[in-house]
């Protein structure tokens, strides 16, 4: 199998969820397309181990996963947050801090 | 691109079968992923999530690292997926049936998409053209194990075959400890974090 075709399917994934955090509006959407773009650099990593034939690229995805699972807690958190104060998760109207 | 399709048709030195179900749970990994980001329905998009999140668990499996794909099923799928379903449930009713894309993004995220994407597969496919894996990814690995202590040192190393899990684990506790502990430390401190955030006054 050539690398070529996992890297290119980890650059659709990416691209997919750029376009979904650029789109989105709705917070937890925008949390689910950074998760795409996550498991696509874990597929690069994964994949150049693989090719180096060492584990340490699926070592590094593992911590990828675990600091994924973090920012995801803090995430939804801070939605839960904001959709308290102003009962709506649309990030479009989140805009206290523009000058 | 071109040497892809070349090697499915001329089907030289590769498994056609591997590369079928490859190319099978490519797409639907891809197709689930437009779904994902093109939707109106915000629960639909979860689900469809967990399919992109089983597709790449998938690929891992292809990659010859199991212990990977384990991790990402139990943390993606099992864990992960399941608190976006909880943050969806205990912010719906604002949205109802509104329209959850803002369309006037739509045109700039496309070509934005579009454009990063022409210039990674441009250099993807420029820089590594014809770069073969090697055929069984898990015989490459090396580990050492204390097999009997009253033998030379060239005896401790052997090849590590089927899964990766050993590799992964000496790898993670003799280099990666201080990155591992960090980890740790950084869980804990994302875990209180969140209470706090999220607790009511």
């Amino acid at each position: 199998m050539l690398l070529n075709q996992f890297l290119l399917l980890a650059a659709v994934l990416f691209c997919l969820g750029v376009y979904g955090v650029i789109t989105r509006k709705n917070g937890v959407m925008v949390l689910m397309s950074i998760e795409m773009i996550l498991n696509a650099v874990n597929i690069n990593l994964v994949a150049f181990g693989a090719f180096n034939g060492t584990p340490i690229g699926s070592v590094f995805a593992l911590f990828v996963i675990a600091v994924a699972a973090a920012e995801v807690g803090i995430g939804l958190a801070i939605v839960l947050l904001i959709y308290r104060n102003k009962k709506s998760i649309d990030f479009s109207e989140v805009d206290i801090l523009k000058g | 691109m071109i040497s892809l399709i070349a090697q499915i048709t001329t089907g030289d030195d590769l498994l056609v079968a591997q590369n079928i179900f490859w190319w099978f749970f490519a797409l639907v990994t891809v197709l689930a992923g437009i779904k994902v980001v093109t939707t109106d329905n915000i629960v639909h998009a979860a689900l469809y999530l967990v399919i992109v999140l089983a597709g790449v668990a998938v690929q891992f499996v292809f990659l010859g690292s199991e212990f990977a794909a384990v991790t990402q099923v139990l943390v993606y799928i099992g864990a992960i997926v399941v608190l976006l379903l909880f943050g969806i449930m205990l912010t719906r009713g604002s949205l109802g049936d509104d329209q959850l894309v803002d369309t006037e993004r739509r045109g700039m995220g496309a070509l934005v998409a579009l454009l990063l994407f022409g210039l990674m597969a441009f250099s993807l496919v420029d820089g590594f053209e014809d770069v073969v894996l090697p055929e069984d990814t898990r015989n490459l690995i090396e580990v050492e194990v204390p097999i009997d202590t009253d033998i030379d040192d060239d005896e401790f190393i052997r090849t590590q075959r089927g899964s990766d899990t050993a590799a992964i684990g000496d790898t993670i506790f003799e280099s990666y400890i201080v990155p591992f502990e960090a980890v740790s430390v950084l869980l804990l401190a994302a875990l209180i974090g969140a209470v706090v955030i999220a607790r009511k006054e």
